[in-house]
């Protein structure tokens, strides 16, 4: 009996780093092509194609990628949604399969970012000779570093230290040893930027960039793309009882932005539209956090990493420090989170985030990640924060077949 | 509006500071549910509604996030304190000013209040002043 469950039937994501020699549609070519093999479909089996690459996200890197690779004459949508762009271009091709409109939906996240540095608002524009009123604070000049900063590392920065405020319990020190776990989870990962493991000592004296995240605390700017394919489970039913092994049930795919609370226009709010998303999923998928057996969060800074244990729901409210003093988040804790090594050593290219966290996630249900394999993986979040802002959280499970 | 003139004016960094004896920031207060706003608006982001009016926030605060901006855009000198600061109810971004700008004398909680900072003068000779929070005497 066929239900209207979607699968995740291939997926791929290149490794993260400096890609000198590739362009963005070398890299969105090659995590494509391998979706498409690991899934036994070609292109010309695809119905639907979601692609995103921020950077440069007026291209249609969608349309630039089927040049190379099949211009089959499907739809194509091409998303931009901040760090969740990725996650966003998957949620899209799940939409379309899940409303029949097509057998297989294809979704591609590419980002070139290796050397970016920081990101911000932007340089400073050029005064004028006199003050004039500009923009919709009517601000006589830029307010970035006048008026608080636009900078992410500091915008995360205080969404850590809020949570501090509030509950208690963080430090520098603290927030390091987050960064310390990730990079201690990315020597197990071939495909990450950086696997170098970091001692306290050497994340708390590299080089500051928003108090209290030092450089290794910040998520890596590099280049990489990731791609999946998704099938119905009525067409799922009819493929190969291999291909029905390693596919891997889209239990809750959810998209939040960012309901009006008192402070978000002051300090972006990454909280609420976080716990929305993560309770809708939790719901749709009939599970609960004691369920997952690995998390991939967006630990974008790791000041970050800290208030979505709450808003996953891994610990009580106001409990992530507790939760994550106790180990739960180590490899070989009750809750592993971020065992590729997270943004902050995996790497952040953008666009392919959101569907980098679901390879990941994939790869352990499937019982494929080799060394770094959570034994018995059957439940399994992947979840990214676009600032201004996009949520996207998907629940995934092991097949049963 | 002054043309010609050689007197010196005063120009707020931004059009929510009011200058003078009493500076202070000014929001944009919904009528129909008291969310409050700094820019421009074309509605309630809380309720929909298009009525606003003017709402003095309080000048004193309290510290309930912060980070110290080491490294920033091109042109914009550091280190820095950026802030969150609770406003008796009213969330306001802005600066840490007159305290070093570091762990030791920046503290979550700590108790602040509005303090007017030359911006610069422009060609007319007329400056621009912003504001930030500084630490406030306990009494």
């Amino acid at each position: 009996m066929a239900t209207d469950d979607v699968w995740i039937l291939g997926i791929h994501m290149t490794k993260f780093g400096k890609h000198l020699d590739k362009d963005a549609i070398d890299l969105a070519s090659e995590a494509t092509l391998a979706a498409l093999a690991d899934a036994g479909l070609t292109m010309k089996d695809v119905g639907v194609l979601a692609a995103g690459n921020l950077m440069n996200a007026g291209a249609g890197i969608g349309q630039q990628l089927q040049k190379q690779i099949g211009q089959t004459g499907i739809p194509v949508y091409n998303v931009a949604n901040a760090c969740a762009t990725g996650a966003t271009a998957l949620r899209t091709a799940i939409m379309a399969v899940k409303a029949g409109e097509c057998d297989y939906g294809l979704a591609v996240g590419v980002e070139k970012l290796s050397g970016a540095g920081l990101l911000t608002g932007a340089a400073r524009r050029k005064e004028g000779d006199t003050w004039a009123p500009d923009g919709r604070y009517g601000a006589v000049t830029a307010l970035d570093g006048r008026v608080g900063t636009e900078t992410m590392p500091g915008v995360f920065a205080q969404v850590g230290m809020e949570y501090g405020h509030k509950y208690g319990g963080t430090s520098f020190e603290l927030f390091a040893r987050i960064s310390e776990k990730n990079h201690a989870h990315s020597t197990l990962n071939p495909k990450a930027a950086y696997t170098k493991r970091m001692s306290l000592d050497e994340i708390m004296n590299d080089v500051m960039i928003a108090y209290p995240n030092t450089r290794p605390m910040c998520s890596a700017n590099c280049d990489g793309a990731a791609a999946a394919v998704v099938v119905s489970d009525s067409v799922l039913k009819t493929l190969s009882k291999e291909q029905q092994r390693r596919a891997v049930k889209v239990s809750a795919s959810v998209l939040t932005s960012d309901p009006w609370q008192e402070s978000c226009q002051i300090l972006p709010d990454v909280n609420t539209l976080t716990r929305n998303a993560a309770e809708q999923a939790y719901e749709k998928a009939g599970l609960g956090p004691d369920d997952l057996d690995l998390v991939e969060l967006h630990d974008c800074f790791a000041t970050a990493e800290l208030v979505h244990y709450d808003n996953l729901g891994l610990c009580e409210p106001g409990g992530a420090v507790d939760f994550f003093e106790s180990g739960a988040s180590w490899r070989e804790g009750k809750t592993p989170v971020n065992v590729s090594g997270g943004l902050e050593s995996k790497g952040h290219p953008i666009a392919a985030t959101g569907i980098a966290n679901i390879w990941e996630v994939c790869h352990h249900l499937r019982g494929e990640a080799g060394d770094r394999q959570i034994e018995g993986a059957k439940v399994g979040l992947a979840h990214v924060i676009g600032l201004g802002s996009a949520c996207g959280v998907h629940i995934l499970e092991k097949s049963a077949a | 509006m002054d043309e010609g003139s050689a007197v010196s004016e005063q120009v707020p960094l931004v059009d929510y500071l009011v200058l003078g004896d009493d500076p202070h920031l000014v929001a944009k207060e919904c009528t129909t549910c008291g969310a409050r706003f700094f820019d421009r608006r074309n509605a309630c982001a809380s309720c929909s509604a298009t009525e606003f009016r003017p709402a003095p926030v309080a000048t004193e605060g309290e510290v309930r996030a912060f980070t110290i901006v080491s490294m920033a855009a091109p042109g914009i000198p550091v280190p820095f304190v950026a802030a969150l600061v609770d406003c008796d109810g009213t969330s306001v971004r802005g600066n840490l000013v007159n305290v070093p700008p570091d762990p030791e004398h920046v503290t979550l909680g700590m108790k602040v209040k509005l303090a007017t900072v030359p911006v610069g003068t422009d060609s007319t000779g007329t400056e621009a002043i912003g504001f930030g929070f500084e630490p406030r005497e306990e009494s």
